[in-house]
Parts: C-alpha cells; structure tokens; sequence
C-alpha cells in the first residue's frame, strides 16, 4: 500500500472536521470497548491469562527460526509448499508464479492484513487476473475503488450503513436496501457465484502451528472457510512472527484474541487448516501453499522495538486509543493504524516515512492496559521517538526548545530567575480573565484553548519568602 | 518521618497555591515535610521527547536532591510516575545511578496516594459545598494506581457531592509536549473531557495533575464556560477553594 504517514497531521485535521465520519466513529466505544469488558469478566483469571499469552509469543519470538523451520518440516510432510516472502515485492512475485502454474483465471481472498502491505490485489489485476475480496468489509472497500482499510478487524468500520447501502445500489444496479440483514443477503448472492467459480483461495493466517504445519484463520463471517476449501488451490500469507509452537498455546490465545477483538467468547469460525486434501479424502484443497512474509520484520526483531511483534492482531489498542477514536485509522496512512501501527508502520516503512506516528500520542497507556500480550505500546513508541531525536528527524524548533529548557533545569538560580520573570509576564497577559488568548509560539495550544494565566509568581520565590525569619 | 516534597515544574510555575496546600495537608498528616532546594523538573518532558542525554542529566539531580528523604511525594501523578516507573529505565548502563533511582522509585508517592496508602489518612477537615466530579489523570491511574484515594478523601470532605462522569478515566488529551504538536487532536480530547464534564452537572471537575488541569480549564474557558471550575484535589482537601 502507498505510504502516506508523512502527512499523519493533515489527515488527522480532515478526519476531526468529517463530520459524517465523526459519527461513524462514535461507534467504536459501544461496539468493542464495552463489549471487551463484558466479555473479559468469563475469564476466571484475565491477568494470568494475558501473562501466559505474553509468555507464548515471546517464546515464539525468542526461538523464531527454530519453530519456522519446524512449521515448515510439518507442513511439507503434510503435502503443502512452504515459501518465504523476504520483501513485499515478493509476496506478490509468488502468488502470482502459483496462480500461473495452476492456470488460475479468478482468485477470491479473504482477509489478509500482510497482503495490503504489498498492495497484492493491484499486482493481480495488473497481471489481468481477477480477484474478489471476499470479507464483507474488505469487499466494500474493494467495490469503493479499493478505499484503504481503516481498522485491522473492522476494514470499512469507518462507513455507516447508510454509506454501505449507497454504494452497493450503485455497484451492484440493485435498488438500494436499507437494513442490514439485506445488506449481506445482497453481498452474499453476490459473492456466492465467486466462490463457486474461483480457481483459488487467499487468506490470511492468524498464526501458525509449528507443532502441526497447519494455519489458524479466526473469523466471523464463514467467508474465510469458503475461500480456502472451495477452490483447487489455498495459499496463505501471514508473517513469520505469526507462528507458535503448539496447538495447546493456540487454545490459550484463542480464550484472549476474540474476546480483546470483537468482545466474543469465540469467533463464529475457527478454521485450523493442515495440509492437503489425502487419498480417499473428502475434504480439503489439491494445492496448499504458505507464503511466510519477513517483509522488514527480522529487522523488528533485532531492535529495541522487537516486543511489537508479538501482536495477535486484535486491535485492542486501537479500539481504546483516544487518538484513534478521534482521527480514525486513514489518519495513520498505512496498513496498521493506532497504537501498534504507530510503532509497526515506521519499521516496516522507514522512520522518515511516518516521522509523526511515535509522537502522535499523549502516552496515556490506554493501549498498554488492555494488550492481551502485554506489549507495552508506550515504551516502544517512546524508543521510536528516541531514535527521532537521535537521527535528527525531529524539529529543530523541538530540539532547541528542549535543549533551552534542560540547560535552564540544570541551573537552579538562572531558572529560578528566569520563571520569575516568565510568569509575571504571563500573568499581565491573561489580564482580568485570568486566561490568555494568544500565546506568542504556542498557537498548537490557544487556537482551541485557552492558557490559563499562571498566579504570578513562582513557589520557590514564596516559599523562600516563607522560610527567612 | 521525613518527607521530601517534589514541587514540580507546573505548580512552581502556573499554581504555587497548589504546593502550599500539599504540604500543609502532608503536615497535617503527620509528616516532616523537607522541600529540597534546587530541584526543578523531573525530566519528563525531555524523556517522552526521545532526548534521554538530557532527561538523564535531570533525573539524576533528582535523585541526588531526594537522597536522604524517607518519601519523595509529588501533587502530580505524571511527576511521580516518571520517577517511580521510568528513572531506573533511563540509567540502564550507569548501574550506581540505576540502584539509587531504583530505591528512590519504591520511595515515591502522588499526593493522594501518599496520605491514604502510607500515612492512612481517611478524612480531611475541610469544606467544599457543591457536586464535583473526579478526572482520572493517566499517568496517576495506570502507572501510579490512583484511583480510590482521592476519591476517599474527597468522600471526606464536608459538604462535597462527588458525582462521576462518564469516562473518567480517558486522557484529557494534554501530554505534555503532544499538547503543541498536536494542538488540534489535543483540543478534540480535551473538548470530549469537557463535555462529560458538563454533562455530569457538577460544579466542578476536581483532579491531581496541574497539566490536565491547564488543558480542561483552557478548553472550557474558550468554549465560553466560566462557570464550570477546575480544581487541584489538594486545594480542595485543604480547604483552600473560596
């Protein structure tokens, strides 16, 4: 997908003046942050829940290469074809080499978050093959001019259903249906023929089973199970940080992942597809391909910012993010947005692509709380603006102002006599109301708010006043 | 018992009044309150800004200036937060500093929390007669664990209504330097806060942290509020709120 972090602020300030999309938003709190709650209270014991989640994942990074290799061994042995993907270019270079040699004309695709990133659906309709996404929200965005995802779990979550309704009326040449039972009776006519002609089916991977060599898809909608039984030919992508040992650690993510997500005790479908279809079977695929995806995540792995891989993909973070909440997920300009796309978009784009990211949160920790992995998203953020800083790819103004404010920090007496001074000053400024309007190099903070005036002079000047006998 | 008492920058400069009424509660609490001399910032700023030299440079003045406190307490969570979750972080490869600023995090306290949890305080004289609601400042709630002490001792408080408002517990959208760089998503925050304030028809929202406190009272001052007022919890428990 084209980056278009740089202009993280821009975005924000249309996002924040939408009003149609303001209302859109407003949904997040009800449908998951409520919703999450509620579903958390069935766990006997959360906290150690989320300690053993943490504890899979980790060790799943701490030993990647080991269990990659044995996720490959198995798969093979049960006659699927693993392939490793190291740049974006190549995740696209190798579904279509699958595609070419099995004479496919029509792919359908469910979800795939890592496919995005390197923009798979344009490379197949460049090489003049055709493909159907076939989740409700990414087939809505795919019929919107391929519109970007917005949300990790929710991709048109910014829509309304009155907007839905509008462009399926105009997609589809259907008179336009109001509810939302008719809504998906529609998509799903629609997208019925697809499944029954395609020659192959894409997904996504939540994980991977090493123990197994099989893929786990966690979705809701039954389009997924489709998409990878009906067709010849099943490839999925995902990351190579997405495999775990054993299906017993898969048990113990799945009692977090669904309930961090959407607020259910368990997704509607959980598919653990292993291998190939075997002699004198009934079901499964004829061709069944991995696409295990590097794509900048090796280098994750190696920095400071390594635990951000250990993210199942529940968009928790997002959901509770008060910055998201407001500026929605196109603000952030890649395939991942909020707190973990403000850490994953600048390693896997380039720092200087998404500048702004790391900094675009006030560090409330909204997002560290309610990790069911336990990734402490303000840290890393913080370690991202550290290597800003560092490379000098903040603002010189930033850089000066903070270098002005620790020097004066580190000489008491010159501080103390230069805040006498400041606030003084302010406080002739904020006149009788006690409140400046205008503050000279602070419009980030007066053009919405006022700055309360301060009470004109400094403690340490009273209480020393106090002190002397 | 010897309690060192962390100023912090924002009520040296913007609310001296707020300091007065800490000590004057600590005091009467029972504590010997020292106020070390030379301390200015914590380094917060410097450090959410990706400049550790600096916030390094500074924390390690705190922890020199705090050495010989039995407690270090601070009438902000955002301070103490920084030193109690982040000092040890920031001398990871300077292990003497590490180990001190370590002792000194174990030692360290937000106002509130300081008089309920070590000093077992539960009721304050003092009177404030009218409904307030009670904003949870981030770093106070989620690194600090503030949540039932103030609430406690405004429960004291003679005269006081505490109402809560919805989502107390979400950023007033202030941190720090992320209040000028992104002034508008900072303002949208803090606009949201003020809603639930209103909202929740108390006469006013009472809070720990003078950051917030700047960023909400600025925000309803400009949307043409003077009435709603904006208060630090340790004026209200003193009794200093005309």
């Amino acid at each position: 997908m084209q980056v278009a972090s740089m202009h993280f602020k821009a975005r924000a300030h249309d996002k924040l003046n939408d009003v149609q999309l303001q209302r859109n938003l407003g949904k997040i709190k009800g449908k998951f942050v409520a919703k999450r709650r509620e579903a958390l209270v069935e766990l006997d014991d959360v906290d150690a829940t989320r300690d053993a989640a943490r504890d899979i994942r980790q060790r799943s990074l701490d030993n990647l290469d080991v269990w990659l290799e044995m996720f490959e061994r198995n798969a093979q042995a049960r006659g699927a074809t693993v392939l490793w993907a190291e740049t974006p270019a190549d995740i696209n270079k190798l579904v279509l080499e699958i595609a070419f040699r099995h004479g496919v004309r029509t792919i359908i695709k469910s979800k795939s978050m890592v496919s995005e990133e390197s923009a798979l659906d344009h490379a197949i309709e460049s090489a003049g093959l055709k493909v159907v996404e076939t989740d409700l929200g990414e087939y809505i965005l795919q019929i919107n001019g391929y519109e970007p995802p917005s949300h990790i779990i929710g991709p048109a979550l910014h829509k309304s259903k009155e907007e839905v309704s509008d462009l399926f009326a105009r997609a589809h040449g259907t008179p336009r249906k109001e509810g939302i039972d008719e809504l998906c009776l529609e998509a799903r006519s629609v997208l019925r023929e697809h499944y029954l002609s395609a020659d192959m089916g894409i997904s996504g991977g939540n994980f991977f089973v090493a123990e197994s060599g099989s893929v786990v898809l966690v979705t809701n909608e039954g389009n997924a199970t489709l998409t990878t039984t009906l067709p010849k030919v099943h490839v999925a992508i995902s990351g190579i940080e997405k495999v775990v040992p054993t299906l017993e650690d898969i048990a113990t993510l799945m009692r977090l992942l669904p309930r961090s997500a959407t607020g259910q005790s368990i997704s509607n479908y959980v598919d653990i597809l292993t291998g190939t279809k075997g002699a004198g079977e009934f079901h499964g695929v004829e061709h069944m391909y991995f696409i295990v995806v590097d794509a900048g995540r090796t280098e994750v792995l190696a920095s400071d910012v390594s635990e951000a891989l250990r993210c199942i993909r529940c968009g928790a973070c997002m959901n509770h993010c008060p910055v998201y909440q407001n500026v929605g997920g196109h603000s952030y300009g890649w395939v991942y947005p909020g707190p973990i796309g403000a850490i994953l978009t600048p390693m896997y784009v380039g720092l200087e692509n998404a500048r702004d990211l790391p900094s675009a949160s006030t560090l409330c920790n909204q997002c560290g709380v309610v990790c069911p992995v336990r990734i402490p998203l303000p840290d890393l953020q913080r370690k991202l603006r550290e290597k800003s800083f560092e490379t000098g790819l903040s603002t010189w103004q930033e850089r000066a102002g903070l270098k002005a404010w620790s020097w004066f920090a580190r000489h008491p007496a010159l501080y103390g006599a230069a805040a006498r001074v400041g606030v003084r000053v302010l406080r002739l400024l904020g006149g009788r109301r006690r409140s400046i309007r205008h503050l000279p190099f602070g419009g980030g903070w007066t053009d919405g708010r006022d700055m309360p005036a301060p009470q004109g002079h400094t403690f340490r000047e009273l209480y020393a006043r106090r002190q002397r006998p | 018992m010897r309690v060192g008492f962390f100023v912090t920058c924002l009520v040296d400069l913007m609310r001296p009044s707020v300091g007065f009424a800490a000590i004057e509660l600590l005091e009467a609490a029972g504590a010997e309150v020292y106020v070390p001399p030379g301390q200015t910032c914590c380094g917060q700023p410097a450090y959410n800004s990706g400049d550790r030299a600096d916030a390094a440079a500074l924390a390690r003045r705190v922890v020199d200036a705090f050495a010989d406190c039995d407690y270090l307490v601070a009438p902000s969570g955002s301070c103490a937060g920084m030193i109690r979750t982040h000092f040890a972080d920031l001398f990871a490869d300077d292990p003497g500093y590490r180990d001190r600023a370590a002792a000194l995090a174990t030692r360290s306290y937000e106002l509130t929390q300081f008089l309920v949890d070590v000093m077992k305080t539960t009721h304050v004289a003092a009177r404030f007669d009218g409904t307030v609601t009670y904003h949870d400042s981030c770093a106070g709630l989620r690194e600090m664990g503030v949540k039932a002490q103030p609430r406690t001792l405004l429960d004291s408080v003679a005269g006081l209504n505490l109402k809560e408002m919805s989502e107390c517990e979400t950023c007033c959208g202030f941190g720090g330097t992320f209040s000028i760089k992104f002034g508008e998503i900072s303002t949208r925050l803090a606009d949201n806060k003020c809603q639930h304030i209103v909202t929740s028809g108390a006469d006013a929202v009472v809070l720990g942290d003078v950051g917030c406190m700047l960023s909400i009272e600025g925000r309803l001052r400009r949307r043409g509020d003077t009435a709603t007022r904006v208060l630090h919890v340790a004026e209200v428990l003193a009794g200093k709120i005309p």
